[in-house]
């Protein structure tokens, strides 16, 4: 799971003001599950919104709503 | 006839609850968990019991709140689902829908926020919407109260007239045809009406609905080929095909049904875009925090909680109560139970009700105007590094100025792990009932140069917290699965005064009922030992039952450097209310109406303790187990015994361990007495704290990852 994500581009390392798309989540179970039920799944366009002012979680815009998510989490979700 | 209002949260759905039933509502908890549960009977229809289902966003097999509500719909059958759709966030919204469909209960959609959708100039098309889902849908604005009549009579006459709701949406070719594979194996197994949604289940290797099944070896592998060969044409595990199949189907249902006029700037935009900025956000916080703090506990809070307490029942209630007794003649002892054991007992716990209503009133606001997400949201980065979250903030500020309405104050978390953690530990925070006790220590100990003991105290409190909040991270109960912090931040908006005081009044009735009950008997009981002996004669409390079971306890607190009576007892009557500690000093001291200033008790505490014993017994007293009324609180917030005993049992024995270390150590280093073996265990317990916080814990991952590996060798 962490090689993978380590050369791929991910939610995480997405800059600020850009719209990327879901390409692809690692991880699984009720995580991996709970980030597709908010609606993060493949081919979803996101936009990420701002960083939290201590840098972390990450706010972004998906489905037409504010989400907020960790970056330990939004390294789970690839983006290209 | 059974309604059951389902929806995501912050979709209107409390709203719209409190709009149906009116005053009729019953709130308690679902059998066996901790998710609430509220019923009420509809308006005008009192026959119709309304259940309100927890917010979800789903009905995954992850959440105790989705499977309480699954469970439920499956189990009990209700006549017909409310579903409350935000059009705001219709796309998001939907996707629950999909699911509830599936249950085979007659849904009816209750489209909310219309009035926003409208004035936003955004256009959805009802009637196809409702044809493509195969439901009937209702325009409502719950905060209006729109709509509504329509909603029940629509509900009512779907009731009636549909039996099994009818599934319109289909998922694509492929996966609808491994279902249909798995309906023919199901088929004859379970009722025509749940078909659809236990294949879906199945074939989203759901394990609770697997359990339910237990399903022969051959039947299990048939199934498993199925979905084998459809997850092989995807190159995706078959939960993540169905949950996409679900978006895909929605986001075609969008683009038919809903037209939405430019992208522009929101005013929640734009309010959002100052309040979490980088640079403004965290002075905007600290001000809102402050305010909070400000008109809760030191300004408005604390002159209604002065005249409550002073006036109301210094005063009148216990004026009238004495002067009636005397009236109609009633014995001392009667006189003294009533005016000193429940009145001052329970008029000290009443005394803080004022004060948690104002509170209240300013936490639903900050909820319902969507700020509270903002607060999780900014503060997330700092709690999560001791195992909490951004929402436990508010609890632990709340807990500065009173424990009560800080723990439940902790009801807006809804990670229950991170729930309870913040319950266990936002009493150690000092309440302003404890602040007597540090002044009193710093009076009688440090009389030239006590300015920096309080901020010790509070220091000492945080420091638990955190320290609590790692070790107890790495125990099974609360390692539990990680919970991924995937929050909505909800469009700001101006909250409903209606809503703000139910949500206000919710609180504080149950506070009240407690202290009308659990509290009540125990005031009564600590005056009964107090005032009286073994042979139920009255007595001066030096020689009550209460002095008696102080002497037998008080070994117990000699190694923390406090093993007389006084001080044993006193910490016992601090259980009824913390304020009671220097009371009970001066009374125990032979000092009448002591304060933590008076110079005869300062110099009579002083003489019973050496520096470092009275540190002790301040770090005993504010860490200790709260008072009843927060401990009342603990177990309402709780819901469940063992919990609450754990809890207090966790706090009693990390105070112990705490003064003991405390005492152990100090009189070493700082009185300079020999080295004992007190101070060896001392050092073998912070040597413990440190091992608890630095070992790597439970890790529940690994068991998962055990199942999935024999599970992959049978």
């Amino acid at each position: 799971m962490k090689q993978r994500t380590s050369e791929a581009k991910t939610l995480r390392n997405t800059q600020c003001g850009q719209t990327v798309t879901v390409m692809r989540l690692t991880g699984s179970g009720a995580i991996k599950r709970r980030i597709m039920d908010m609606g993060l799944t493949k081919g979803t366009q996101v936009y990420v919104r701002k960083v939290a002012p201590l840098g972390d979680p990450v706010e972004v815009t998906v489905r037409g709503y504010e989400l907020s998510i960790r970056k330990a989490d939004a390294e789970m979700i690839e983006v290209s | 006839m059974k309604l059951a209002l389902a929806g995501n949260p912050n979709c209107g759905k409390t709203t719209m609850f409190n709009n149906l039933t009116g005053a009729s509502q019953y709130v308690g908890n679902w059998p066996g968990v901790t998710v609430e549960k509220k019923e009420g009977k509809l308006k005008e229809h009192k026959d119709i019991i309304v259940t309100d289902l927890p917010g979800i966003y789903s009905l995954s097999p992850y959440t105790l709140e989705e499977v309480v509500a699954r469970n439920y719909l499956l189990e009990e059958h209700p006549d017909v689902i409310i579903d409350i759709v935000d059009a705001t966030n219709i796309e998001r919204n939907l996707y629950l829908t999909t699911q509830l469909l599936e249950t085979g209960v007659p849904v009816v959609i209750a489209l909310n926020m219309m009035d926003v959708i409208k004035k936003r100039g955004d256009k959805i098309d009802i009637k196809k919407l409702s044809e493509k889902l195969g439901c009937p849908i209702v325009e409502t604005s719950a905060l209006k109260g729109t709509g509504l009549t329509k909603l029940i009579e629509t509900a009512l006459g779907v009731a009636k007239t549909v039996e099994v709701q009818p599934i319109v949406h289909k998922f694509a070719a492929d996966v609808e045809a491994s279902l249909t594979d798995i309906v023919g194996i199901l088929s004859g197994i379970v009722s025509q009406n749940s078909l659809r949604w236990y294949a879906i289940k199945l074939f989203e290797r759901d394990e609770k609905v697997e359990a339910h099944f237990k399903f022969k070896a051959d039947t299990r592998n048939k199934i498993n080929e199925i979905i084998k060969l459809c997850e092989n044409q995807y190159d995706d595990d078959s939960e993540s095909i169905i949950t996409n199949e679900r978006y895909t189907f929605i986001h075609g249902l969008m683009r038919e049904c809903v037209k939405k006029r430019e992208e522009q700037m929101t005013i929640s935009d734009k309010i959002d875009r100052v309040v979490t900025n980088r640079v403004a956000a965290i002075p905007i916080f600290i001000g809102v925090m402050f305010l909070v703090y400000f008109i809760s506990v030191s300004w408005l809070g604390t002159i209604v909680t002065d005249w409550t307490n002073d006036v109301l029942f210094g005063e009148w209630i216990s004026g009238w109560a004495s002067d009636g007794l005397a009236a109609i003649g009633a014995a001392d002892w009667a006189q003294s139970l009533v005016v000193d054991g429940i009145i001052g007992g329970v008029g000290a716990i009443i005394g803080f009700v004022p004060q948690m209503l104002i509170l209240f009133v300013l936490l639903a606001l900050l909820e319902d105007c969507g700020y509270m997400a903002r607060v999780a949201f900014i503060m997330d980065r700092i709690f999560r590094k001791f195992g909490l979250s951004g929402k436990s903030f508010i609890p632990m500020l709340v807990a500065s100025g009173c424990g009560v309405p800080g723990v439940m104050a902790s009801r807006t978390i809804e990670n229950e792990s991170d729930r309870r953690m913040t319950i266990m530990t936002t009493t150690f925070v000092p309440c302003g009932a404890k602040l007597p006790i540090i002044a009193l220590i710093a009076g009688a100990m440090f009389p030239e140069n006590s300015w920096w003991l309080a901020p010790c105290a509070y220091f000492l409190g945080i420091g638990m917290v955190i320290i609590s909040g790692i070790i107890l991270k790495k125990t099974k109960p609360f390692a539990g699965e990680p919970a991924p912090f995937v929050m909505e931040l909800p469009q700001y908006r101006v909250p409903g005064a209606k809503g703000v005081l139910i949500h206000m009044w919710e609180r504080g009735k149950s506070f009240i009922i407690k202290a009308g009950t659990i509290i009540f008997a125990s005031t009564v009981v600590i005056w009964l030992l107090s005032n009286f002996n073994t042979s139920f004669e009255m007595v001066d409390t030096s020689e009550s039952m209460l002095a008696g079971i102080g002497n037998a306890i008080a070994p117990v607190f000699a190694p923390l450097g406090f093993g007389d009576w006084q001080s044993s007892v006193a910490t016992i009557t601090g259980l009824v209310a913390k304020e009671n500690v220097v009371a009970t000093m001066g009374v125990l001291h032979g000092i009448a109406d002591a304060t933590e200033e008076s110079v005869a008790l300062l110099a009579s505490v002083a003489g019973t303790f050496t520096v470092v014993s009275a540190f002790s017994f301040m770090a005993f007293n504010l860490l200790c187990a709260p008072c009843f009324a927060a401990i009342g609180a603990i177990k309402r917030e709780m819901g469940n015994a063992k919990w609450t005993w754990a809890a207090i049992g966790y706090q009693t024995l990390l105070a112990y361990v705490v003064a003991f270390i405390i005492f152990q150590l100090g009189s070493v280093f700082v009185l300079g007495q020999p080295f004992g073996v007190g101070a060896v265990i001392a050092i073998a317990l912070i040597a413990l704290i440190v091992w608890l916080m630095a070992r790597k814990g439970y890790d529940p991952s690994k068991k998962r990852e055990t199942l999935s590996a024999v599970e992959a060798n049978s």
